[in-house]
C-alpha cells in the first residue's frame, strides 16, 4: 500500500471540483481584506505620512510601486513552483495554477515600470535608462509575455501549460539579477532599503514602512484572490467536459448581471 | 544434444545477454552528426540565406544612419551581436520541427541512448553548419561598418563564446515550440529576453576592446555562461523534447 | 484639500501613477469574469444540442 506524504486535505484540494468550490468560498474574504488594507495602507501613505525632505511628494509612488515590483518577483516565484509540480508530478490544478499567474505577473510587472518611470521622471529627469535593475524588469516582462503567448500556441491545453512551465523555470535566474542587481553594479536606482529580517533596521521611516508593508499585504491578498478566481476560470475551461462541470453550468440560472466570481 | 553443444548453447544465450544490444552513445552522436552534415550538404545553398540577410542588414545602418565613420564605429560591435542574434532566429525556429513531423523525434525519445546528448549533438550540428559561417562573415561586415581592426579579435572571441550560448538557449525554446502551432514571433518573443544578457556582455567586451578598456572580464563571464549553458541545456531540451513529442 | 491633491507640484506625475496601479488591476480582475461568462454560455449551448438530440434519437427508434 502507498503512502502518501503530504497531508490529506492537500489530495482533497488537488481535485478540481473541490478546489473550485473552496476556491469560490475563500474569495470574497481574501478580497474583502485586501481592499480594506488598501484603504489602511492608501491612507497612511497618501495623507499621514509626512513629505519626503529629499523627494517631497513625489515618493509616495513608492506605497503603489514597491509593492508591485514585490509581487512581480513573488508571482514569477509562484508561477515557477506550481509549474514544477505540474511537470513532475502532472497535477491538472498545478497546471492550470502556473498558467493563470502569469497574466497577474505581466500586470504588476508592467504597473512596476510604468509606476517607475513617473517616478523615476522627476527624479531622475528621464521616463526610462538601461541600468540593470529596470532591465532586467523589463526582461521579466517579456518573460511572462512568453510563458503566455507559448502557452495559447498550443492546441492541447495541457501540453501547453507544461511547455510554458518548463520556459517559466527556464527564466527563474531572472528573479536573482533583478533583486540583487542594484547589488552587483553600479545603478540608477537606488539600493535595498527594507531590510525583511530586521524590518526596525530599514533605511526607512517607520511613518513610511508601515503603509509599505500594509500595501504589500494588501497585494499579496490581493494576488491570491485573483489567482482564486482565474483558477476556477481556469478549471471550467479545462474540465469543461465533466459532470460536475455540466452540473454546475446547468444548475446555475441565465445571469444578466451579477457580480464576477 | 549432448553436454557441450548444450553447454555452448547456454554460453552463446547468456553472452548475448550480456553483449550490448545497441550501439554505444558515442556512435549514435557520430551518427546523428554525420546525417545533419549530410543533409546540410544537401541544402548547402539555403545556408548562405542568413548569411546575407546579415550583411544586408548591416547595410542598412550607414543608409540609415549615414557614412558618418566616428558613428558607426562607435556602434559596429552592438549592431553586429544584433544582427547575430536576428539572422540566427529562423535557423534556430526549425531546429527540431522537421524532425518531430517526420516521427525521428519519436525515435531519439525512445532511444536507449541519452535524450539530452542527442540533443547536444543536434545543437554543435546547428552551430557548425549554420551559424559558424556567421561568425566568420562577422569580422567582414565589421570592417564594412568601421570597427576598428584592434577590436576584431575580441569580436571573434566574442563571437565565439555567445553563439553557441545562444544556440544552446535558443534549442530549449526551439524544443519548447516545436509542439506548438507555427508562430512567427513567438521564437523571437522567448529567445530574445534571454539574449540580452548575453548581448550586454558580449557587446561590452567589443566596446571595451574599442576604447582601450578591460574586455577580459566580461568575456569570461560568457565562457562561465557557456560552460553552465553546456551542461544545464540539454537536458532541459531533453525535457522539452519530451514533451513535444507526447501526443 | 487642494494643496494635498497638488502633491507639492508632483501630482502629474503621481496621480497617473495611482490611475495606473487601479486601472491595470481593474482589469486583471474583471477579465476572467468575461471570459467566465463566454465559457457558460458556450457550455449551455452544447448541453443544448446533445438534449434535442438525445431525445430526438429514441424518437426515431421507436418509428421503426
Amino acid at each position: 500500500m502507498s503512502r502518501s506524504y503530504l497531508p490529506h486535505w492537500v489530495h482533497w484540494l488537488g481535485s478540481p471540483p473541490n478546489f473550485y468550490r473552496f476556491a469560490g468560498a475563500l474569495r470574497p474574504w481574501l478580497m474583502a481584506v485586501a481592499l480594506v488594507g488598501a484603504a489602511a495602507g492608501l491612507y497612511g501613505g497618501l495623507v499621514l505620512a509626512p513629505p519626503d525632505y529629499q523627494q517631497g511628494d513625489a515618493y509616495r509612488i513608492i506605497f503603489i510601486h514597491v509593492p508591485s515590483a514585490w509581487m512581480s518577483l513573488f508571482i514569477y516565484a509562484t508561477m515557477a513552483v506550481a509549474g514544477l509540480v505540474a511537470l513532475v508530478w502532472r497535477v491538472k490544478l498545478a497546471e492550470v495554477i502556473a498558467m493563470e499567474c502569469a497574466p497577474t505577473g505581466a500586470a504588476f510587472t508592467f504597473i512596476t515600470l510604468v509606476t517607475g518611470s513617473l517616478w523615476g521622471k522627476p527624479m531622475w529627469g528621464t521616463w526610462w535608462t538601461w541600468d540593470a535593475r529596470l532591465t532586467s524588469e523589463l526582461v521579466l516582462l517579456f518573460l511572462y509575455l512568453g510563458v503566455i503567448g507559448l502557452y495559447n500556441a498550443f492546441e492541447d491545453r495541457r501540453r501547453g501549460a507544461r511547455a510554458a512551465s518548463l520556459l517559466a523555470l527556464v527564466g527563474i535566474v531572472n528573479l536573482p539579477i533583478v533583486h540583487y542587481s542594484v547589488q552587483w553594479w553600479n545603478t540608477l536606482h537606488q539600493g535595498t532599503t527594507v531590510d525583511f529580517l530586521d524590518p526596525a533596521r530599514s533605511s526607512i521611516a517607520p511613518s513610511m514602512l508601515w503603509p509599505l508593508l500594509v500595501m504589500a499585504l494588501a497585494t499579496h491578498l490581493y494576488f491570491f484572490a485573483s489567482l482564486l478566481g482565474r483558477t476556477r476560470t481556469g478549471l471550467l475551461s479545462l474540465e469543461s467536459g465533466k459532470q460536475w462541470v455540466r452540473a454546475l453550468v446547468d444548475g446555475q440560472p441565465a445571469q444578466t448581471t451579477g457580480a464576477p466570481t | 544434444m549432448n553436454m557441450a553443444s548444450t553447454a555452448q548453447m547456454v554460453v552463446d544465450r547468456t553472452s548475448v545477454l550480456v553483449r550490448p544490444q545497441h550501439a554505444s552513445t558515442f556512435a549514435a552522436c557520430t551518427a546523428l552528426l554525420r546525417r545533419d552534415f549530410v543533409l546540410a550538404w544537401r541544402r548547402r545553398g539555403e545556408l548562405f540565406l542568413p548569411l546575407l540577410y546579415a550583411v544586408i542588414v548591416a547595410a542598412l545602418f550607414p543608409f540609415a544612419l549615414g557614412p558618418d565613420p566616428e558613428l558607426l564605429a562607435r556602434i559596429a560591435g552592438g549592431v553586429l551581436l544584433v544582427i547575430v542574434v536576428l539572422a540566427m532566429l529562423p535557423a534556430l525556429e526549425s531546429m527540431f520541427r522537421t524532425d518531430l513531423e517526420d516521427g525521428t523525434l519519436e525515435q531519439w525519445v525512445l532511444a536507449p541512448q541519452p535524450l539530452a546528448l542527442l540533443a547536444l549533438t543536434r545543437v554543435i550540428a546547428h552551430w557548425l553548419t549554420t551559424v559558424l559561417p556567421l561568425v566568420v562573415v562577422m569580422p567582414l561586415l565589421g570592417t564594412l561598418l568601421n570597427l576598428p581592426v584592434k577590436a576584431l579579435p575580441v569580436l571573434i572571441g566574442a563571437l565565439l563564446l555567445a553563439t553557441p550560448l545562444l544556440a544552446l538557449l535558443g534549442s530549449v525554446l526551439s524544443a519548447l515550440a516545436a509542439g506548438a502551432r507555427r508562430s512567427g514571433i513567438l521564437m523571437a518573443l522567448m529567445l530574445l529576453p534571454l539574449a540580452v544578457p548575453v548581448v550586454i556582455f558580449a557587446a561590452g567586451a567589443i566596446a571595451g576592446a574599442q576604447s582601450g578598456m578591460p574586455y577580459l572580464a566580461p568575456l569570461t563571464w560568457l565562457a562561465a555562461a557557456l560552460v553552465l549553458a553546456i551542461v544545464l541545456a540539454p537536458l532541459a531540451c531533453a525535457a522539452a523534447l519530451r514533451i513535444a513529442v507526447e501526443s | 484639500m487642494a494643496h494635498w491633491f497638488a502633491m507639492g507640484g508632483y501630482a502629474v506625475y503621481v496621480w497617473p501613477a495611482y490611475a495606473a496601479f487601479f486601472i491595470v488591476l481593474a482589469w486583471d480582475w474583471f477579465a476572467p469574469a468575461l471570459r467566465r461568462r463566454r465559457l457558460t454560455r458556450e457550455l449551455r449551448g452544447r448541453i443544448a444540442r446533445e438534449r434535442t438530440r438525445a431525445t430526438r434519437a429514441p424518437r426515431a427508434e421507436a418509428s421503426t
